[in-house]
């Protein structure tokens, strides 16, 4: 197994406090005790549990946060946002993954360049947190 | 002779696996049973009664009763044959539920088992004689051992109690591994700030006779009179002359690595710990000292104004009687250089957990900057490995170390606070944070001063260029891990100290299997040893933090209080006896006492002068060994002679 590198430096610490500035939640209030991931009823559609994703945001593993399909399963349900012990709004950080990604790459989507009959596939949760994206 | 025989159910802990009905049936055939009965739980107060209503309307003279371990409720039935006017020494307790029930599944083999337990108690109660409980005076003095923040409490309660203490400390200042930290969990209170008036309190207290330097060498005697004996060594510098001028440091000559700052410091072989030190004196290192023997230099005792350095200071050998002595020797930090993986010795920017704690220290070498050793460069990225040789049963301790979680989150906390653009990671196996406020001091660690928590083992660090490249694994995602770091601090382990272990063996106290010294009773004695009058306060018996072993210490003290407040003490009748005419005088009792309660005295016999084996009443645990190892039969255990030993295994071998 290879191992994964970690560094802490400037990437790293810009993509938490961004994080956190979306989300206005603290990413290091997360110990780790996993119950947002058992309660959340598309944990096996997950690639990473929603728990693992806070984990490398603590860790501000943009890269790896990013790849991951979590944040696009989580249907903002707010289960893990209601059973939290340490009180986290875990779906607002679900959100702010969401937004920092469609951020990044502002080109990614044109809503006017969408076929009509592509509307029916895409996540509607994409597409709000795009709209949203467009107001600043 | 009336035998009355009692089998408590013990609800259902005896009741499910031996047939109590059966075994109540089958004590009444036995020789001399006036009444054999059952009930559910014969400590409780109607169970006493019934005891006591038989003895007062049959007239019973021996009572048995089937039950738990004497060493529960044996107090508890002493006193209800008192209570009704026996001797309290005619009662045998048959434990059938810690040797039978508990340690059995077969209910028909249990019961087999508790009758025949049951009927060789009965047979030797039978020739139980009445013994008689002597009693020893008392010396109202405590003797402490060790100086550290257990032994100054201790010394303290039984001051302020009025009681006279002598605390023995080896170094030379009291304070202990408390006086190197720098901040304390979780209120981050300055150690030496909270320390330093209880040091100061000690030695002005008028009941303290402060003895620095010194250690026990021989302890002798029993509660109540242990006689001691003291060796004092030489400070070289006369306590009450020395005015902390500090006039004979510049002028010394010898430079050697400073032991309070773990060595990350000079010192002069003159010296004075750290500026707090209690007794506040100078202090001459006589393996550095080029004065002492032979007088090579004595340019410190040019310059002292008060003439207060004595080159000439031998040791001396005190003695004193102490009514009770406490052991507060406290722990060593285990030698993580074992751990070869972690590096610590090689790579210079690997550091233990207490040297963390002088570099952070603003008493200590850096002035508390905290700059790293190699380069002396503030690191920029701290990795604080926890369980370094604790958890380990393969190669290291097997046992939690307790404090580490939280002295290294304190330590990541703490380099935060002062390396504000700083990453502070910690590898953990599990976050233990069981103490008032603990839990709440780590996540405010997390969540307000952003340190990183990872959980997995380090497996190994090397030395990368001028950074440290650690492999580690994190198991919250499954991965294993690499990245740099610019210190490395590890959670060292406690291990029991030298102190601890010597003076284990010289009070012949018991260890466990990892050194530490064995409580009486790991829940309910927790301060008391097997040895009357020896108790115990703080990491002796095991890894604590300061507010645990603060108020063991508390406890030890009001223990040793309870024997000290006292003019006389009863012992245990179940001594050993010597039939004066049978004994050879050959010794072998005297080897075979493991409490060196035997030595061998001359008599006069027949008008010759023979040796003779004598027994000192006080210190006799009556365990029995003489009696087993003697030849010529001339030692009966009291409450467990030849005979009645005979009556039990004849009766155990009936089937």
């Amino acid at each position: 197994m290879s191992f994964e590198y970690l560094e802490f430096g400037k990437e790293e610490k810009d993509f938490i406090e961004k994080i956190e500035e979306i989300s206005g939640q603290n990413v290091y209030s997360c110990y780790q005790c996993g119950k947002c991931s058992a309660g959340c009823a598309f944990s096996s559609s997950m690639d990473m549990t929603v728990n693992q994703l806070i984990h490398l945001i603590q860790l501000g593993q943009k890269r790896r946060v990013l790849e991951a399909n979590t944040h696009w399963v989580c249907a903002s349900c707010l289960t893990c946002t209601v059973r939290c012990p340490r009180e986290i709004d875990v779906a607002a950080l679900m959100e702010a993954v969401r937004e920092y990604h469609l951020r990044e790459e502002p080109e990614k989507i044109i809503i006017s360049e969408i076929p009509k009959k592509a509307y029916d596939k895409l996540p509607n949760i994409a597409l709000v947190s795009n709209f949203r994206k467009k107001t600043g | 002779m009336k035998i009355g025989v009692y089998v408590c159910e013990c609800g259902s802990n005896i009741a499910a696996t031996v047939d109590v009905e059966d075994i109540v049936e089958r004590a009444k055939e036995f020789p001399n049973v006036e009444v054999s009965r059952v009930y559910k739980y014969m400590c409780a107060d109607p169970g006493q009664e019934i005891i006591k209503k038989d003895i007062e309307e049959k007239g019973l003279d021996r009572i048995v009763i089937a039950a738990c371990s004497p060493r529960m409720h044996e107090p508890t039935f002493r006193a209800v044959l008192e209570d009704k006017g026996l001797n309290p020494y005619v009662l045998e307790i048959v434990n059938i539920r810690e040797q039978v029930s508990w340690v059995h599944e077969n209910k028909e083999e249990g019961t087999e088992k508790a009758a025949s337990l049951l009927k060789g108690a009965v047979l030797r109660i039978a020739l139980m004689e009445p013994l008689e409980r002597k009693k020893v005076g008392v010396t109202h003095k405590a003797l402490v051992i060790g100086g550290g923040i257990a032994g100054i409490q201790a010394s303290l309660d039984l001051a302020d109690m009025g009681f006279k203490t002598t605390l023995v400390e080896k170094t030379s200042s009291i304070g202990g591994k408390m006086a190197q930290m720098d901040k304390t969990f979780p209120t981050l209170d300055c150690s030496q700030c909270i320390l330093s008036p209880k040091m100061v309190d000690v030695g002005r207290h008028p009941n303290i006779e402060l003895l620095s330097l010194s250690e026990v060498v021989e302890v002798d005697g029993y509660v109540g009179n242990f006689k001691v004996k003291i060796k004092k060594n030489p400070r070289y510098v006369l306590e009450e002359k020395c005015t902390l001028c500090d006039d004979c440091v510049p002028v010394c000559p010898v430079i050697v690595h400073d032991e309070y700052n773990q060595g990350f410091a000079p010192r002069k072989a003159i010296y004075i710990a750290y500026p707090q030190a209690i007794p506040a004196s100078y202090v001459i290192d006589p393996d550095a000292c080029l004065g002492i023997d032979p007088l090579i230099c004595s340019k410190c005792k040019d310059v002292c104004g008060p003439e207060a350095i004595d080159f000439d200071m031998q040791p001396e050998i005190i003695e004193e009687e102490y009514g009770a002595i406490i052991i507060a020797t406290g722990y060593e930090t285990y030698p993580i250089e074992n751990i070869g993986e972690y590096g610590y010795g090689t790579i210079p920017d690997v550091i233990s957990g207490l040297d963390f704690e002088r570099i952070i220290s603003s008493g200590g070498p850096t002035g508390g900057k905290i700059l790293r050793p190699s380069d002396a460069t503030v690191p920029k990225t701290v990795v604080f490995i926890h369980c370094a040789g604790s958890r380990d049963p393969s190669k290291h301790l097997p046992y939690c170390s307790k404090v580490c979680c939280m002295y290294s989150t304190k330590h990541a906390l703490q380099y935060k606070h002062v390396v504000h653009d700083g990453t502070a990671i910690n590898f953990y196996i599990d976050i233990r944070t069981a103490g008032k406020d603990y839990e709440e001091f780590y996540q405010r660690a997390a969540e307000e001063d952003h340190v990183i928590y990872i959980r997995g083992k380090v497996s190994e660090v090397f030395q990368d260029g001028d950074k440290i490249l650690i492999k580690s694994v994190d198991t919250l995602t499954g991965e294993t891990v690499e990245l740099h770091a610019d210190l490395v601090v590890l959670a060292t382990g406690m291990v029991p100290s030298e102190g601890t272990k010597e003076m284990a063996s010289l009070l012949n106290v018991s260890v466990g299997i990892n050194g530490f010294i064995r409580e009486a009773h790991p829940k309910l004695k927790p301060v008391d040893t097997a040895i009357g009058g020896v108790f115990v306060a703080g990491t002796v018996t095991g890894p604590k933090d300061i507010p645990e072993t603060v108020s063991n210490a508390s406890g030890a003290a009001s223990r040793a209080a309870g024997i000290l407040s006292q003019d006389e003490l009863e012992i245990e009748g179940t001594v050993a006896k010597v039939e004066e005419s049978l004994c050879r005088g050959c010794g072998m009792c005297v080897e075979a006492c493991p409490y060196s309660a035997i030595e061998l005295k001359a008599v006069n016999k027949y008008g010759h002068t023979v040796q003779v084996a004598f027994v000192n009443e006080a210190l006799c645990k009556g365990c029995g060994s003489c009696a087993a190892a003697c030849l010529n039969g001339a030692i009966n255990q009291l409450g467990y002679t030849d005979g009645q030993i005979l009556e039990l295994i004849s009766a155990l071998g009936e089937q």
